[in-house]
C-alpha cells in the first residue's frame, strides 16, 4: 500500500483505544481506517462510557423478540404480530440547525424501524428547550417542529404523542428526542446481518455527500463557541425519497428477497459493512468507487463515514440481485451493488484498485470501553429534601390555579402536533391531546388488537433524585399506557446527560439507570434498546441539562374499541381517585411556579403497589367499568383533573375530604406529583364493582365529587371552598398560550 | 354489483393504502391500487377513478404539479371529458386543478403552517358526484391535514363557481356558518372542496377515507361514508 499512512501518536484516540488497535494490526493505518477507527470509537457509536452501566438493565421476557443490540426493539404483541419500536436522541445537530436537525431525526428512526422489516407507523417527539418566553426557545420549538412534521407529514407517518418540558438548563443545548413504531407479522422479522459468504452488498438511495462528516464525532463532544463551524456535521433529509424507499424496502422483504438489512446512520458506510460483518460472523468487500458522490473531489475518508441521509444497505442472495433491482427500478430509485459478503472476518474496501482498508470488522464494532470516575454532585447535599412551603390561604387559591394551568410546562401542547398527521393510516383511536397514551389500532392485520405507546422525561425530579426520579418517570410511563387500557410490555430509552467526563454527571447517569432498572424489574417491562446522548453540555456558559432520562413505553390492548380516553363524558358521572397521596412536592410543578423551589422531596414510588395499581386499572378499563380516565402527573391531581374537563368541555364539583393521604394540607392534596394515581369517572352502576376491584389490594379508590354540566371547576376540602374557576377561562390561558406566544395574539383558528 | 373503481398511486402518494381500505373494507367496492407507470388496464373499464392524497414527488415544486404532468394523467383528462367520474382527495385535488380538470388554484395555508384538524364542512349542492346523497346544508365532520389547501380564484372564477353550483362543500362552525375563525387555512369564501360544470370530477381538500368509521372520529361520526355512498348512487343513476 503506497498511500498517506497515520502513526500511532497522530491518531486520535484514547491511550486504551490505539493500545487495542495496534496490538492487533501492529503497522501503521490508511487514512481512511484511521477515520473509521476514531469515529467508531467516538462515544455515540461506541458507548464507551455507558456501556459498563447499562447491563443493570432488564432486557429479558416472554414478551421479548429482539433486545438491545439490533436497530430497534421488537415485542410480541400476540396474534402472530411483533411490534417494533424505538428512539433516538438528535440534540446536537437541532441545537444547531432545529429545522435540518430534527427532520433527519425523524429520518433516522424511521429507518431504524424499517431496517427491522416492519412499516412505520407512528412517530412520537419529546422536546426540551429553555423558557418559552425566551426568544431563542421560541426559534428552535418553531423550526423543530416544522423539521418534525415537514419530514413525517411528506413520508405519511401519523403523530401519535409526546411531550416538551421547559428548564432553564436546556437554553442552549436543547433536548430533541424522537421515537418512532412499527407493526409486522413475526416471521416478517429483518435482522442487520451478513450471514452468508457469497451474498451481495447493495447500496439504495439518496447519494453520499459532505453533508453528516464525521456526525457522530461531532454528537460526541460538548457545544462550544465554534460549533457553529460544525454544521456541515448535520445532514439534510428529503422525506420523498424515503417514502419510496420505505415501499421498495418492504415490497422486497415481503417476497424474500432480503438476507440482510441495515441503515445508515451514525458512521455511514462505515458502520453498515462493520456491524453486519460482526454480526453475522462474516467479512465485507466493497469497492467504493461504485458509490455515487454528490461532490466529485471527495476523499475515500469523506465517503466512509459520511452520514448523508436517505440510503439503505442490503444483503441479497446473488441469485435476487436482478429481481431486487427492479423493484429498485420501479420506484425509480438508485442503488448500486457494492461488493460481497466475504468468510474473512476483516472489511476490505478498494478504491482505484487499492485495498485502502483491512480492518478486522471487531476491531470497529467493540472498541474498548471507558470506565468513568463518578462523585455525588455537591449541589445535592445543599437541598432541603423537608422543605414545605406555608399552607396557601383559602383565597389564595384560585390565583394558584390560573398560574398553574398557565405554566410553561402544563399548558396544552396543541400549537405543535396540529402540524402533524394525527390521522393517516387510519390507526388512530386515541389522538395526540385525547389520553395519557397513543392508541393505534391494527385493522390492516385483521386483529382487533392495538398498541399504546408513550414517551415521558421528568428532568426536574431526576436533577434532584436521579435514582428515585427515573424510577418514578418509568412508573409514570407505564400507568400512561394503562390509563388507556394498554398493558405495558416494554420501553426503550435515551439517556440525555451532560459530560460523562465529569465524575459528577456520570454519578447522576448511573443512579438514573439504576432507577430505571429497578422499577423496570419490578413492573416486568423490560429494555429492548436505547440510546444515550452524552455531552449535552453548554461550554460557553459552563451548564450541563439537567439529567433527562427519557423512556418509551409501549403496550397492548386485547381490543383496541375498548380504549379510554381522558375526556369526561357526562354531567353526573363519579370522579373517583385511585391510589395514596403523599407529601412529595419536589421536583413539582408546584414547587417551580409557586415557590420557585427546587426543594422537597421527589417522590419515593413503592414499586410493587404500583406493579398492582396498573393491573387493576387495566382490569377495571377492560371490564368497561371506566367511562374516563387519567393518570396524575406535572401539576398533580388538580391539573389531571382539569385536563379530563378542559378536554371533554364539562365541570365538576368535588371535595378533597375523602383522599387518603399523609396529610390534612389541601395544597399537598391538589399539587403533590405522587406517582402511580389516576383519575377515574364511572357510572353509578358500576361504582360497586369498581370499589371491590381495588380493595382486594388496599388500594384507596375514593369518591370525591361528580362530573357538573355546569363549565365550572368547584373544589372544596371539608367545608372550605377552594377553587371556584370557570372552565372557559382556565380554557383561554391553557388551550391558547402556546399559540399566541409563537404567533403572537390573534382570533382562534 | 359492487363499484369497481382504480386508485392511481403516484410517486410520493401517502394516502392511497387508507383509501383502498375504507373503499374496499367499508364500502365492499372492487378497488385495484396501480402505481402510475404500471396502468396497464384500459382505464374506462372502471366505474371512478380516485386521486389519493400525499405528497406527490415531495411537493418539492408546487403540489400536484409534476404528477398533473404523467403521461397517465393525460388518459385521466381525457376520460373525465368524456364524462368518467374523477375523485381527487387532498394532493389528489391539486393535481386535478394542476391538470386544468378544475378551476382555481390551492395555494400555502394563510397560517403558514400544516395543519391537521377535524373540521365541518357544509354540503353546498347535491349535483356533484360525491354529494349525491347530501342535502343542502348538511354539516358533515371530517379532518384536514395540509400545508397548502387554501383555495383561490379570481373574482370572475368565483362568480362562475357560484353561478354554476360548482361550490361543493364549505368550511364552516357549529352552528353551519362560513366563518372567517373555522376557515382552517383562509380559503377564498371558505370554499373546502368544488366539482366541474358537469359535477363528475370533485376535489376536496379533507379526507373522507379518513372519516368513514366512528371509532376514528372524535364525534364517533363516521360522515366520510356519505362521500363513498354518494358516489355509489351516482354511479347507479349513470348506469
Amino acid at each position: 500500500m503506497t498511500q498517506e499512512t497515520v502513526k500511532k501518536n497522530e491518531l486520535n484516540l484514547t491511550k486504551e483505544e490505539k493500545e487495542a488497535v495496534f496490538t492487533t494490526l501492529k503497522r501503521d493505518l490508511t487514512l481512511p481506517e484511521a477515520a473509521m477507527l476514531e469515529v467508531m470509537n467516538s462515544e455515540h457509536c461506541s458507548y464507551k462510557s455507558s456501556r459498563p452501566v447499562l447491563p443493570k438493565l432488564p432486557t429479558e421476557g416472554p414478551q421479548v423478540i429482539c433486545g438491545p443490540g439490533e436497530d430497534a426493539g421488537v415485542v410480541d404483541i400476540g396474534d402472530g404480530l411483533a411490534l417494533v419500536f424505538k428512539l433516538e436522541s438528535h440534540n446536537h445537530p437541532s441545537a444547531l440547525d432545529p429545522y435540518n436537525g430534527a427532520a433527519t431525526g425523524i429520518g433516522g428512526i424511521i429507518r431504524d424501524i424499517l431496517c427491522m422489516g416492519a412499516r412505520p407507523i407512528g412517530l412520537l417527539d419529546s422536546f426540551r428547550f429553555g423558557p418559552l418566553s425566551n426568544p431563542h426557545t421560541k426559534w428552535l420549538l418553531k423550526w423543530v417542529t416544522k423539521g418534525v412534521g415537514d419530514y413525517g407529514n411528506c413520508v405519511g407517518i401519523a403523530n401519535a404523542g409526546g411531550e416538551i418540558e421547559f428548564d432553564p438548563s436546556f437554553q442552549v443545548n436543547c433536548l430533541i428526542n424522537v421515537g418512532c413504531f412499527g407493526v409486522m407479522r413475526k416471521e416478517e422479522l429483518a435482522l442487520s446481518r451478513a450471514t452468508t459468504p457469497g451474498d451481495k452488498l447493495i447500496l439504495l438511495g439518496g447519494s453520499t455527500g459532505r453533508d453528516g462528516i464525521g456526525g457522530a464525532s461531532f454528537a460526541s463532544k460538548n457545544i462550544t463557541d465554534e460549533s457553529e463551524s460544525d454544521r456541515g456535521a448535520v445532514q439534510i433529509g428529503d422525506p420523498y425519497m424515503k417514502k419510496l424507499i420505505i415501499d421498495a424496502t418492504l415490497e422486497a422483504i415481503q417476497v424474500g428477497l432480503v438476507a440482510g438489512l441495515k441503515d445508515l446512520g451514525a458512521a455511514g458506510v462505515t458502520c453498515s459493512i462493520s456491524e453486519t460483518a460482526d454480526a453475522g460472523g462474516t467479512g465485507t468487500e466493497i469497492d467504493l468507487e461504485k458509490i455515487r458522490i454528490r461532490e466529485s473531489d471527495m476523499e475515500p475518508w469523506e465517503i466512509l463515514v459520511s452520514e448523508s441521509q436517505e440510503r439503505m444497505f442490503f444483503i441479497v442472495k446473488p441469485e435476487n440481485v436482478e429481481k431486487i433491482s427492479a423493484i429498485f427500478k420501479k420506484y425509480d430509485l438508485p442503488y448500486e451493488i457494492l461488493g460481497t459478503v466475504t468468510d474473512s472476518g476483516h472489511c476490505v474496501v478498494k478504491y482505484k484498485g487499492q485495498k485502502i482498508v483491512d480492518l478486522p470488522a471487531h476491531l470497529l464494532t467493540k472498541p474498548p470501553t471507558t470506565k468513568r470516575k463518578t462523585r455525588k454532585p455537591k449541589y445535592l447535599s445543599k437541598l432541603d429534601q423537608k422543605w414545605l412551603p406555608k399552607e396557601p390561604k383559602v383565597e389564595e387559591y384560585n390565583d394558584l390555579c390560573r398560574r398553574l394551568m398557565a405554566s410553561d410546562n402544563i399548558i396544552s401542547r396543541e400549537w405543535v402536533y396540529r402540524q402533524y398527521d394525527t390521522e393517516i393510516g387510519l390507526h388512530s383511536v386515541v389522538k395526540s391531546g385525547e389520553g395519557d397514551a397513543g392508541v393505534f389500532r391494527l385493522q390492516e392485520f385483521g386483529t382487533k388488537r392495538g398498541v399504546a405507546v408513550t414517551f415521558d422525561g421528568n428532568s426536574s425530579q431526576c436533577y434532584l433524585d436521579p435514582y428515585n426520579g427515573s424510577a418514578a418517570l418509568l412508573v409514570e410511563a407505564c400507568c400512561n399506557i394503562a390509563a388507556v387500557g394498554a398493558k405495558p410490555l416494554a420501553f426503550t430509552d435515551c439517556l440525555n446527560f451532560g459530560n460523562p467526563e465529569d465524575p459528577e454527571v456520570f454519578w447522576t447517569f448511573e443512579k438514573a439507570v439504576e432507577g430505571l432498572a429497578d422499577a423496570a424489574k419490578v413492573l416486568e417491562v423490560p429494555c429492548v434498546g436505547g440510546n444515550v446522548s452524552f455531552y449535552n453540555h453548554d461550554e460557553a456558559n459552563n451548564v450541563a441539562v439537567k439529567p433527562s432520562p427519557v423512556v418509551f413505553v409501549a403496550g397492548v390492548l386485547e381490543d383496541a374499541t375498548k380504549a379510554v380516553n381522558k375526556k369526561l363524558k357526562a354531567a353526573d358521572e363519579f370522579i373517583f381517585l385511585v391510589g395514596e397521596t403523599k407529601t412529595e412536592l419536589g421536583g413539582s410543578e408546584y414547587a417551580k411556579v409557586a415557590y420557585n423551589s427546587e426543594n422537597g422531596l421527589v417522590p419515593q414510588v413503592d414499586l410493587s403497589k404500583a406493579k398492582l395499581i396498573i393491573q387493576d386499572i387495566i382490569k377495571v378499563i377492560k371490564e368497561g367499568l371506566v367511562t374516563a380516565c387519567h393518570d396524575i402527573s406535572k401539576g398533580g391531581f388538580f391539573v389531571a383533573l382539569t385536563e379530563m374537563a378542559l378536554a371533554g368541555n364539562l365541570g365538576f364539583d368535588i371535595n378533597l375530604r375523602r383522599i387518603v393521604a399523609d396529610t390534612e394540607r389541601s395544597d399537598i392534596k391538589l399539587f403533590s406529583e405522587t406517582p402511580a394515581r389516576f383519575i377515574i369517572t364511572t357510572k353509578e352502576e358500576n361504582i360497586e364493582k369498581i370499589i371491590a376491584t381495588f380493595a382486594r389490594h388496599e388500594i384507596p379508590a375514593s369518591f370525591l365529587g361528580k362530573v357538573s354540566s355546569e363549565k365550572r371547576l368547584v373544589i372544596q376540602d371539608k367545608d372550605k371552598q377552594l377553587v371556584n374557576l370557570s372552565l372557559d377561562e382556565i380554557n383561554q390561558v391553557w388551550k391558547y398560550r402556546l399559540e399566541e406566544e409563537m404567533e403572537g395574539k390573534k382570533e382562534e383558528r | 354489483m359492487p363499484m369497481k373503481v382504480i386508485v392511481i398511486q403516484f410517486s410520493g402518494s401517502t394516502c392511497d393504502r387508507d383509501l383502498v381500505y375504507a373503499m374496499r373494507e367499508i364500502m365492499g367496492w372492487e378497488v385495484d391500487l396501480v402505481w402510475y407507470k404500471e396502468v396497464t388496464h384500459k382505464l374506462d373499464n372502471y366505474d371512478a377513478i380516485f386521486l389519493p392524497g400525499g405528497f406527490t414527488y415531495g411537493d418539492y415544486l408546487r403540489a400536484g404539479v409534476i404528477a398533473a404532468y404523467t403521461p397517465v394523467m393525460q388518459e385521466v383528462k381525457t376520460l373525465a371529458k368524456e364524462g368518467m367520474p374523477v375523485f381527487g382527495i387532498c394532493n389528489g385535488f391539486q393535481i386535478l386543478v394542476e391538470s386544468q380538470l378544475l378551476p382555481g388554484a390551492l395555494i400555502g395555508n394563510d397560517t403558514l403552517r400544516f395543519s391537521c384538524k377535524w373540521v365541518n364542512l357544509r354540503v353546498e349542492t347535491s349535483r356533484s358526484a360525491a354529494t349525491k346523497l347530501g342535502v343542502k346544508g348538511d354539516l358533515w365532520r371530517i379532518p384536514i391535514a395540509h400545508g397548502e389547501g387554501r383555495y383561490f380564484i379570481d373574482e370572475k372564477g368565483l362568480k362562475e363557481l357560484i353561478d354554476n353550483d360548482q361550490i361543493v362543500w364549505r368550511y364552516v362552525n357549529e352552528h353551519s356558518e362560513p366563518t372567517k375563525e373555522s376557515n382552517p387555512n383562509g380559503s377564498i369564501d371558505n370554499i373546502a372542496g368544488i366539482c366541474n360544470l358537469e359535477g363528475n370530477v370533485v376535489g376536496l381538500m379533507p379526507h373522507p377515507e379518513r372519516a368513514a368509521e366512528s371509532i376514528l372520529s372524535p364525534w364517533e361520526t363516521d360522515h366520510g361514508r356519505l362521500y363513498f355512498k354518494s358516489i355509489e348512487n351516482f354511479h347507479r343513476e349513470m348506469m
